[in-house]
């Protein structure tokens, strides 16, 4: 019987306590820098976008909600002719940031993305595409690896030695 | 008190205890959510007090809906027994001299008749439902009904022989000096007790128990014949309330400076806020736990609380 008594007031107590509730639109819950939310296309330093149109996200994505069509400018080098999220079936498991070879796409710490009309939870490359190198600064594929594109001489880039000259190996 | 007093002061009694009742949705949303932490529904209006307005709209455009299985007149009248026995009841409580629908002298006998009654809207309301756990429901619901009935009526024996009367305005007068939760604390637990089981609030809310029986007797209601079960609930809490402070705490007696009504609402609203600290703080018994701690303990406790007033009461008149 006490131990009741002393519950209800322990309980009673809890009316001056700090509490939980986070009033959300006025107030919003701090999201940690690796929060998976709204997928996004980033872009090099240079501005160019980083997406080479390769389709591992695509296939890695377990709901199929990546479209995209890849396609060559006239130096040889693959980028996304449309490139189509479908954020109504995506689940926001971040494979497809894993998948990406090149930190093209990635998962940002945006989740407020409601919509009354269906269709416009699909976003399209001019959507997804931002101004912006997210996660990996500095960061430019084309410099590190890859094709020949106008960018940078073989053996220029960073950390890679120039190729070796096999006539010079002769005996 | 003339006739258009007394017919003022009738719908006067009804509109607030509806009002009462239906705030009550918003009271104890808000007090349940700051007692465990939260801040409970506080957008709608100021202190989102139209959560009221909401829900009742809400209730009123839910499909009224009559199992086909169902006894569809019993279904139907069964809601209505409740409302209509609980709000009998307060016909009798004297909310402040003078303002009291009914003077009765069989005050306390007459509340005890009504809140008996009102056991028949959950019996009813299960059996016609015909769905087993409505009906495992009002098993239950009876024979807690039965169980704490007794003593309620006992534990408040005290009272009645300490004011020899059974008038309620009376018995407050008596209080004037000493209220009776002093004289009377064991009638006064008691009827707390009993009240709680009576108006099957949690922790003895055993005929809905919600994790066991789903929704108990009203497990088939919906709409407006589920908002009336609703509607009762909160106006049992609010009858128990004004019971215990009318016969354990001086009724609408109190200190000058505040009008006898607004002490009346004061002390009301103390225990209704009991009642809500209770739903918050303790677990629900088990079934045979409820019945057998009414009948072996507290029978014997209020038997002998009636036994050692009637001594006392007998030595001090001579």
């Amino acid at each position: 019987m006490l131990s009741h008594l002393r519950t209800m007031w322990l309980v009673f107590l809890h009316l001056f306590h700090k509490k939980e509730t986070i009033e959300y639109p006025e107030e919003k819950a701090p999201l940690h820098p690796r929060y998976r939310g709204r997928i996004v296309l980033t872009t090099d330093p240079d501005g160019g976008e980083r997406c080479v149109g390769c389709y591992l996200c695509a296939v890695a994505c377990p709901v199929d909600c990546i479209a995209l069509q890849a396609t060559e400018d006239e130096e040889g080098r693959r980028y996304p002719e449309f490139f189509r999220i479908n954020f109504s079936r995506c689940i926001f498991c971040g494979y497809c940031e894993d998948a990406c070879p090149t930190y093209a796409i990635q998962l940002i710490p945006d989740f407020e993305m409601a919509e009354y009309n269906r269709q416009n939870l699909v976003f399209e490359k001019e959507d997804l595409l931002i101004n912006s190198q997210g996660k990996y600064p500095g960061y430019n594929f084309y410099r590190v690896a890859g094709l020949e594109a106008g960018v940078k001489k073989k053996g220029e880039g960073v950390n890679e030695e120039p190729p070796v000259d096999v006539h010079s190996l002769l005996p | 008190m003339n006739t258009t007093e007394h017919i003022l002061i009738v719908f006067g009694v009804l509109f607030v205890l509806l009002n009462i009742a239906a705030g009550l949705i918003w009271v104890e949303r808000r007090l349940l959510a700051l007692w465990q932490d939260r801040l409970g529904p506080n957008r709608a209006g100021p202190l989102g007090i139209f959560i009221v307005l909401a829900d009742t709209l809400k209730l009123f455009f839910k499909e009224d809906w009559v199992p086909p299985f169902a006894d569809k007149w019993v279904f139907i009248t069964a809601p209505a027994i409740v409302v209509a026995s609980v709000l009998m009841s307060f016909v009798i409580i004297p909310f402040a001299p003078g303002i009291v629908v009914a003077d009765l002298n069989i005050g306390i006998i007459f509340f005890l008749a009504m809140s008996s009654l009102g056991v028949y809207s959950i019996v009813l309301g299960g059996w016609a439902s015909n769905n087993k756990y409505a009906l495992l429901g009002a098993l239950r619901g009876a024979s807690q009904m039965i169980a704490y009935e007794v003593f309620m009526g006992l534990s408040l024996m005290g009272v009645v022989m300490l004011s020899g009367s059974f008038n309620l305005g009376e018995i407050v007068a008596a209080q004037k000096n000493l209220w009776f939760v002093v004289t009377q604390p064991v009638g006064f637990v008691v009827f707390l007790i009993a009240g709680i089981a009576e108006t099957h609030r949690l922790p003895f809310d055993i005929p809905e128990a919600e994790s066991e029986l789903i929704a108990g007797y009203h497990a088939e209601y919906s709409g407006m014949k589920f908002g009336m079960f609703f509607i009762g609930e909160y106006l049992g809490v609010t009858l128990i309330s004004a019971m215990i402070v009318t016969l354990f705490f001086g009724g609408w007696l109190g200190p000058a400076f505040l009008p006898p009504l607004v002490w009346f609402v004061i002390k009301l609203f103390f225990f209704i806020g009991l009642f809500i600290l209770l739903r918050a703080s303790l677990p629900r018994p088990r079934y045979d736990q409820l019945i057998s701690y009414g009948w072996k303990i507290l029978l014997p406790l209020v038997l002998l609380n009636v036994l050692v007033t009637g001594a006392i009461a007998l030595y001090l008149r001579g």
